[in-house]
């Protein structure tokens, strides 16, 4: 009961603050990846609030339902900055707390090129019942999730992580790679992944008419993402990959809801895991927290 | 409960920062009320950095009669919150109803659209389609540059 709580008020939480808040919304043009990013980063001076899920099923054990909060600000035109916090339900055991994380891209080049860099700092501190699947690294594998919460919660991990995303945008199609290495600082070697993915509006032409069902509102592809290994072992043998439809519905209310059913393409991964999220773009938030504190409109 | 109280300790210190930030970048500066933080002629002069091809381009929705109602709902949703709501300007960013601007060639504002001006604090909006991009181009050339009988009464204070 006392877990169901806990995750109830995460939610309930991130929902009071989504809606309550005062500042205008911005219609988002969010993208619809989970793992995935783009080149593409938050308006300066605006603030993303975001919950995501996701449910996997688990082999051998126990299904699971990750859950995480997102904040995410512009802070320039060419850097964005995130922060995360991170909680699990593994169903028949507990719901737990697992950790946060801090992430930075900074976009490199001034000017839209046919291929954009961003590169991407992340530090995280978690516990090792962390199952928010939020990338693919080194030999993660689905039987990594059979412990249970109350062993792997004791286990502190401190990680720095680094992408490289290379995104294009041509004639309405996103096209993305990510490569990722993560270093666990408890000396362990350097992991490294990939994310791909590709998206498109449904329609390209936006509407005269306000409307919130127009097709130029939906945003749908695909991702891919999973280990490479470590520096050991680099390669694909035991690692675990997942191939996965996007959708992500942008509302002119400001609010973005997007879902993705993914599924394990090899038997280390695991077979099913549906993600969905919600988040909401508040305009010039930088503005107004300058405002309360005395700055000037 | 340790990692709680770290997250919230993270959280504290992001918003702190945030503030001094704002704090210090409003402090530099003279208090005069909607002073921008821009100068206008350098983002103005973004403009004729568009190269020949990209200012030569035609808008291809140029006799599109929606365009303008289309753009016009994009620039609120989109490019309001800075250049505000009837494109006169603000703080964050300048009037786009100025000779610079409208009479710029489509294809150079265009070209500015999808490339930003990054490092002045205006996003890239390539992630707006192609159209989308033409259409907001539409809207703003359509808006002209205000009269000085329509603009007296906005102008005093």
């Amino acid at each position: 009961m006392l877990t169901v709580c806990r995750r109830i008020l995460l939610a309930a939480f991130c929902l009071l603050l989504l809606s309550v808040c005062p500042a205008p919304p911005a219609l988002a043009q969010e993208s619809p990846y989970f793992v995935a990013y783009d080149h593409y980063l938050e308006e300066p001076g605006n603030l993303e609030i975001e919950y995501f899920s996701t449910f996997g099923t688990q082999r051998g054990g126990n299904d699971f339902h990750a859950f995480w909060a997102e904040f995410e600000y512009g802070a320039t035109a060419w850097w964005t900055t995130e922060l995360y916090l991170d909680g699990q339900t593994t169903f028949d055991d507990s719901t737990i707390f697992t950790g946060l994380r801090w992430e930075n891209r900074f976009r490199v080049l001034k000017r839209e090129h046919f291929i954009n860099p961003v590169f991407y700092v992340e530090y995280e501190n978690k516990s090792g019942a962390d199952k928010i699947l939020k990338e693919g690294e080194g030999h993660d594998v689905e039987s990594d999730f059979l412990v249970s919460n109350a062993e792997t919660g004791r286990e502190h991990i401190h990680e720095i992580e680094l992408k490289l995303i290379l995104s294009s945008t041509f004639k309405g199609w996103n096209f993305t790679e990510n490569t990722l290495a993560a270093k666990n600082l408890s000396n362990s070697p350097w992991e490294f992944g990939y994310a791909l993915g590709a998206s498109r509006p449904l329609a390209l032409k936006a509407s005269p008419k306000r409307c919130t069902l127009c097709p130029q509102n939906f945003v749908a592809g695909a991702e891919m993402y999973g280990g490479l290994g470590d520096r050991h072992s680099f390669g694909l043998h035991d690692t675990s990959h997942y191939l996965a439809p996007v959708l992500a519905w942008n509302l002119p209310s400001g609010w973005t809801l997007r879902i993705s059913p993914g599924f394990g393409l090899n038997n280390n991964s695991h077979r099913f895991l549906m993600r969905w999220g919600v988040s909401r773009e508040i305009n010039g938030f930088g503005s107004m927290v300058s405002r309360l504190f005395g700055g000037r409109k | 409960m340790k990692a709680i109280s770290a997250a919230l300790g993270v959280c504290a210190s992001l918003l702190a920062v945030s503030v001094l930030l704002a704090q210090s970048r409003n402090s530099n500066k003279p208090s005069v009320d909607a002073a921008p933080k821009y100068d206008p002629a350098i983002i103005y002069a973004e403009l004729q950095k568009a190269p020949e091809k990209a200012r030569n381009r035609a808008n291809p929705l140029q006799n599109d009669p929606d365009a303008v109602a289309a753009g016009a709902i994009l620039f609120e949703q989109h490019c309001a919150e800075c250049h505000g709501n009837s494109a006169e300007g603000s703080r964050k960013a300048p009037s786009l109803r100025v000779p610079e601007v409208q009479s710029a060639p489509s294809g150079a504002l265009f070209w500015l659209l999808t490339n930003g001006v990054v490092r002045k604090g205006m996003p890239v909006w390539s992630k707006l389609p192609e159209p989308q991009r033409w259409q907001l181009v539409r809207y703003v050339k359509s808006l002209g540059v205000p009269t000085p009988a329509a603009e007296s009464p906005t102008a005093k204070p």
